[in-house]
């Protein structure tokens, strides 16, 4: 018997009765699609934490001074007191890593922000025109710091949206002129509302050039260098080139700390894959269950046709015929009643994702093949025993319908 | 060519042992149109399950065409049931989903013929046995005669050399029985050979050699026309 041949007499039995085909495919397919809608969940929660974390800046790796055994960042160092500054020198010579793609020297000091009779304590920020880059921030109006020389001082700043609220309102903040501690600067931008990242909130900062900060403030000193290293596969050795050329420019003491935002990333990123692989596994169970029910609705299949097995075998169908036809019928099913799933499932996700926007839902391709290889498993696998059962029938008593 | 030789069915009922048939020597030559008649219980059925490879003797060996199918396996008798006997059943036993002329083309299928030989081979015994004009219909679309004539098309579609019938008119008008066995008769011209199993005397009294059989023995076995 051809395969063509086998499938067809295969689907005319399935379309024979339209009741039980019908049943069998729904169980498969809730199976299928609540396999697809879970693990589109986990992974949607998966995303949307990296999303979050990559909102602080992607491939970050951050240098600071000092040298500190672990790899956390306590606030003591704020005020650690290093052997060696970090200097604008030591920044510019990461740019040598061809793993790195751009720097954000940053240098952090608190001053008072003055606008005719208002005043205000805020924090600092001098660093570099990459810095929007680096820290994936906005520009609501006007624009961030001029891209040019690192050393070059000049009298501009950018305003955190806060800021710009209680210094200037609703008026025109752009193109006038602050007072910050000693001397004037120009507001060239508003940064847009950000809220919090990093542990400092953009909405009440104050950017202005790195090397202005440093003539404020009286230092030369860098706070932190932020580094984007080129692909998040040359993080690690992002890490690696900047520890070396730092070590090598402070005459070979390792006198400062890298760390990477990747570890952080790297232990949410397997809890929640273990979680979605936890949910979808659970979701799996109903499809051992959709197969129980296709090898229960596969005897009473068997036990309806009796007769025609019967006659098959006595018109020449050996035993592994009629096995192959049982099979046939079964694959069938789980290839419809998966694809159904499939088609389920995903409209399923996509209704999740429309009442949820901000929850990347969409299900992962492993969850997808799993859901399918192990829907036609199951559908195979369970109408084993039906098929052999059909297959041993005494073609005498069959054809008497016993 | 057929031979039983010292062949024997018991069945085991419960606890006890019940012989259908008891030690059978018969002969049945190519060609041959052989009635077995008997009343019930006389082990006519088992002898035709025996003779169609439906079933296997207890004891004794079964030669077809002169070689011994009593040991062969399960695909090795398919394969046999296939290619050299044919059936036709008191009840019809067509698929009720398939047309007539998929009905026909079944076995046929079974053995893995190109489709466009079935086609052919279905259409000319359509022609043939006057069911042309309801190939595309169903089973219960179709007069009892008319089924009748499907199973017989469908049983000398691979062109079998033995066609066995257990009670092929039980289920029919006496009209229509005699045009069924006409048509059965028809197939001696053609070499097969024809084994009818029936309650009826008037219908066995027709084959050229007539086996009664009584309690799992042949009783008689006569030639009258020869």
């Amino acid at each position: 018997m051809k395969l063509t041949d086998t499938l067809q007499f295969a689907s005319g039995s399935l379309k024979g009765s339209p009741t039980r085909t019908l049943l069998m495919m729904l169980a498969m397919s809730i199976g299928v699609a609540a396999v697809v809608i879970l693990t589109a969940l986990g992974e949607g929660a998966r995303r949307y934490v990296i999303d979050q974390f990559s909102s602080l800046g992607t491939n970050l790796v951050i240098v600071l001074p000092g040298r500190t055994e672990t790899a956390g960042v306590g606030p003591g160092l704020m005020s650690g007191q290093t052997p060696r500054d970090i200097t604008l020198e030591d920044a510019q010579a990461l740019l040598r890593s061809r793993a790195i793609q751009r720097i954000a020297p940053l240098t952090v000091g608190s001053a008072t922000l003055s606008r005719d009779a208002l005043n205000r304590d805020v924090v600092v920020l001098g660093s570099t025109a990459d810095l929007l880059e680096v820290r994936h921030m906005g520009i609501a109006v006007g624009k961030f710091l001029p891209a040019g020389d690192i050393d070059e001082s000049s009298s501009v700043c950018v305003l955190g949206n806060q800021m710009k609220q209680e210094l200037f309102g609703n008026e025109q903040a752009v193109g006038q002129w602050v007072r910050l501690g000693d001397r004037r600067f120009r507001v060239i931008g508003i940064l847009s509302a950000q809220g919090e990242s990093m542990g400092m909130r953009t909405d009440e900062l104050v950017i202005i050039p790195v090397a202005s900060a440093h003539q404020l403030f009286n230092t030369s000193g860098l706070f932190r260098i932020l580094v984007e290293a080129k692909s998040r596969d040359s993080v690690e050795q992002a890490k690696h080139d900047a520890e070396e050329i730092l070590v090598q420019r402070h005459s070979g003491e390792r006198d400062v700390t890298v760390i990477t935002q990747d570890a952080v990333l790297a232990t949410f990123d397997r809890i929640l894959t273990t979680l979605t692989m936890a949910v979808g596994g659970i979701a799996a169970i109903s499809l051992a269950v959709a197969g129980v029910l296709i090898m229960n609705v596969m005897l009473i299949a068997v036990a309806q046709r009796v007769k025609e097995i019967g006659l098959l075998k006595a018109l020449g169908a050996p035993p592994k015929q009629i096995r192959r036809l049982f099979f046939a019928e079964a694959a069938l099913l789980s290839t419809i009643g998966c694809v159904a799933g499939l088609i389920l499932g995903y409209i399923g996700s996509t209704i999740i994702g429309q009442i949820y926007p901000s929850l990347p839902v969409s299900p992962p391709w492993w969850a997808v093949i799993a859901a399918c290889v192990t829907a036609l498993g199951t559908g195979i696998l369970f109408s084993v025993w039906p098929a052999r059962r059909a297959a041993r029938l005494d073609p005498v008593a069959a054809l008497a319908g016993r | 060519m057929i031979e039983l030789q010292n062949v024997s069915r018991t069945f085991t009922v419960g606890d006890q042992q019940v012989a259908a048939l008891r030690d059978i020597n018969l002969r049945l030559d190519a060609g041959e149109y052989i009635s077995i008649m008997g009343p019930s219980g006389s082990g006519k059925s088992t002898m035709l399950n025996l003779l169609g490879l439906l079933d296997r003797p207890s004891e004794g060996t079964y030669l077809l065409d002169g070689g011994n199918v009593t040991d062969l396996s399960d695909e090795q008798q398919a394969h046999v049931r296939s290619e050299k006997i044919g059936f036709v059943f008191q009840s019809f036993h067509l698929v009720p989903r398939l047309t007539a002329a998929q009905n026909v083309e079944l076995p046929m299928i079974l053995a893995g013929v190109p489709a466009e030989e079935r086609r052919q081979r279905v259409e000319v015994l359509m022609q043939n046995y006057g069911l042309a004009a309801r190939a595309d219909h169903r089973p219960d679309q179709l007069s009892g005669g008319q089924r009748q004539r499907v199973a017989i098309a469908r049983a000398t579609v691979m062109r079998p050399t033995v066609l066995l019938a257990d009670e092929p008119t039980g289920n029919l008008d006496r009209n229509t029985g005699w045009e069924v066995l006409k048509l059965l008769e028809g197939l001696l011209e053609q070499g097969i050979t024809l084994v009818v199993v029936t309650h009826d005397a008037e219908i066995g009294a027709r084959a050229h050699r007539q086996i009664h059989m009584l309690d799992g023995k042949i009783r008689s076995d006569d030639r009258p026309a020869a």
